[in-house]
């Protein structure tokens, strides 16, 4: 089914999703300048289209994992955001009782299996959680998110030849932004991505990751493969990141000429606003709407993470282990 | 009760609890050997025969034998953990944990702490362990400082047949993940083993011998060597208890404490290299908690702070023996 003919309320979702996870990040951005977010964060503002282009194919029941850049991988898998920011903060009230912050998001619950500080740490660990789901026979399916730079880790290799000798039901969904933290992908990737999973029989696709009708349809593909047994599929798409590899990055290796450009020419949700106006699926106040819902869930999401007390001192040992001694 | 040997024990160990719950699957390197090739199936049963006979029980969906690619297999079986499984991954010699650390260390073991304590990895590694098969460096080391040391981890290992399959069921049905450390060496030692299934809790020190002149502690192939040690000092009419801690994470502080109170003397035996290591942290806890009580210093005796050498006289000097550990005793208890 091509995306456009998604049913009126999967479209406004599927804006809804990108906008949540732009203004997020822009929020996030905002209140780390206040110095009440702790450490930094890696924000995933451009990218937004690949995430949910993807999960838009998924169910609470299905698997991700995720990367340092993860929130709106969360986000499109059905994170509650009033708990992700809560967790930005560090505070008890959220996803994981500010114990993991921004880089360790996890909810089990929805399938999210965690946002990752280890570069391509993810994708054997999902490559697990795909193998719990063949054993078990549930069909559920399992996406490895990762970015380009993790395509360099030797691990990322070895899980796609894990991946495709057990036939797993896995989609390695590779985000390339261009640049592995500060420098760029040209500069420390030889040959194609593509070409590196199709050497181990995995299929392969380019996708234009500002395009979140092409992402679903690729990932579309996937899914089916993975659901009804084909075993994995590659994706590579190719997103623009807004911001710097943190959010204290100057990012001065860009220049301000390559930047300005690609916020103007690569925007998802520009492309989404043209692309349901060509065909009048949606009307621009439909969606004004849709931007003025996601501004009160996010005042509000801040607006409690700063009221959230801080975890107590005593959870400083809990959650080591199930139980110990 | 039947004697048994120690790779018998772990073998009836994983038979029974694969066959007690579904959920449980392996994956290692040759954990049957020969998968696909025309010969032989199960030819090996593992490098050190530990899980011949599985594969025909369980079938290649629950045994399976991986790539020879560490990083992939335990963080996959780390993964499958989290989502309902219960792995054992099987790393073939504990040196290869070093191309797979970050799964164990930054991932396995930190799950449950950085995800709020709302996650479970119930994981078993089972890896050997140990010098004296001349092996040279990367076959052979005593790795269990670098596990102990990591906050999340279990670390478990055994010194006999019977606390190997006793300590090995415990550590499948653990819901946390933990590090087995089988010593290649032992392997062939035979003890009496029961047939059925039964369990050892971790982080209880078992005390293997009594003694009232001196306490002994040791570990995986060093409480062998320290046995031996007792006997050559019962016959000068030195008494020495023996304490195996039999688990490092979590270590059984109170059994420790109390016997070194009573005792006053303490000589620690390791097989591995000696700086942070299990031996000084043990010393460590028995200095600062009953110093008063102690007689004499804390005696270590313990690899020196080099590689496993490969020439048969050198990796005979590197390993502790049971003259090295009679003479330290002597040279603490005043007769």
């Amino acid at each position: 089914m091509s995306a456009l003919q998604l049913p009126h309320d999967k479209l406004i979702e599927v804006y809804r999703t990108m906008r949540t996870i732009r203004r997020f990040e822009e929020r996030v951005m905002d209140e780390m300048a206040t110095g009440d977010i702790p450490g930094n964060t890696h924000l995933y503002a451009g990218q937004e289209a690949s995430a949910v282009g993807v999960c838009l194919h998924l169910g609470e029941e299905d698997f991700i994992s995720s990367t340092h850049r993860g929130h709106g991988h969360c986000i499109a898998k059905g994170v509650d955001i009033g708990s992700m920011m809560a967790e930005l903060f560090g505070k008890a009230s959220g996803t994981c009782g500010g114990k993991g912050g921004s880089m360790h998001i996890a909810d089990l619950r929805k399938g999210m299996l965690g946002a990752n500080g280890i570069v391509a740490a993810g994708a054997p660990i999902t490559c697990g959680a795909a193998l719990s789901a063949k054993l078990q026979g549930t069909k559920q399916v399992a996406v490895a998110f990762a970015g380009d730079g993790a395509m360099n880790e030797g691990v990322m290799s070895e899980s796609f030849n894990l991946a495709k000798i057990w036939n797993l039901p896995i989609i390695f969904a590779i985000e390339d932004n261009g640049f592995g933290e500060a420098t760029a992908n040209e500069h420390v990737s030889a040959g194609s991505f593509t070409r590196r999973a199709e050497s181990y029989d995995i299929p392969a696709i380019e996708v234009d990751g500002t395009d979140v009708f092409a992402v679903y349809t690729a990932a579309g593909e996937a899914v089916e493969r993975a659901r009804t047994g084909g075993g994995p599929t590659m994706l590579q798409i190719h997103v623009p990141r807004y911001y710097g590899h943190y959010s204290g990055d100057p990012d001065n290796y860009r220049t301000p000429e390559e930047k300005a450009a690609m916020r103007q020419e690569r925007d998802c949700l520009v492309n989404f606003r043209q692309r349901v106006k060509d065909v009048s699926l949606l009307d621009a106040g439909e969606l004004d709407a849709v931007d003025q819902m996601v501004e009160a869930e996010i005042d509000r999401a801040v607006a409690a993470a700063r009221a959230a007390p801080f975890p107590p001192l005593s959870a400083l040992t809990t959650d080591v282990y199930v139980k110990y001694l | 009760m039947a004697k048994k040997s120690f790779r018998q024990a772990l073998n009836e160990a994983l038979h029974l609890e694969m066959a007690r719950d579904p959920r449980v699957i392996m994956m290692g390197e040759d954990l049957t050997g020969g998968a696909g090739a025309k010969g032989v199936q199960d030819a090996w049963g593992g490098a050190f025969g530990v899980t011949k006979g599985l594969l025909d029980a369980f079938g290649p969906e629950r045994i399976r034998d991986t790539p020879i690619s560490e990083a992939a297999f335990v963080g996959a079986a780390a993964g499958a953990a989290l989502t309902g499984m219960r792995p054992i991954a099987e790393i073939m010699f504990v040196d290869f944990a070093g191309v797979c650390l970050d799964q164990i260390m930054n991932q396995a073991a930190k799950f449950r702490f950085m995800f709020g304590g709302r996650a479970k990895t119930p994981l078993v590694i089972r890896a050997t362990y140990g010098a004296g098969s001349r092996s040279g460096s990367q076959h052979t080391q005593a790795l269990y400082p670098i596990f102990t040391h990591i906050p999340g981890l279990k670390v478990v290992i055994p010194s006999n047949p019977y606390d190997a399959k006793g300590l090995l069921l415990q550590a499948i049905r653990d819901d946390d993940p933990v590090i087995f450390l089988e010593h290649k060496m032992l392997y062939d030692t035979v003890g009496e083993v029961p047939d059925g299934s039964y369990t050892i809790p971790f982080g209880e020190a078992r005390v293997v011998r009594d003694g009232k002149d001196v306490m002994i502690v040791a570990i995986g192939r060093m409480v062998g060597v320290a046995e031996e040690a007792a006997r050559q000092l019962a016959s000068e009419g030195i008494s020495a208890c023996i304490v195996d801690p039999r688990t490092t994470s979590p270590l059984d502080e109170d059994t420790l404490l109390e016997v070194a109170e009573k005792i006053g003397r303490v000589v620690i035996v390791d097989e591995a290299n000696p700086r942070c290591s299990v031996a000084t942290d043990i010393s460590a806890l028995l200095a600062d908690k009953c110093f008063d009580a102690l007689k004499a210093p804390i005696k270590l005796v313990t690899a020196p702070h080099a590689p496993v050498p490969y020439a048969p006289n050198l990796e005979d000097a590197y390993i502790p023996t049971p003259e090295a550990v009679s003479k330290v005793v002597k040279s603490i208890v005043k007769r």
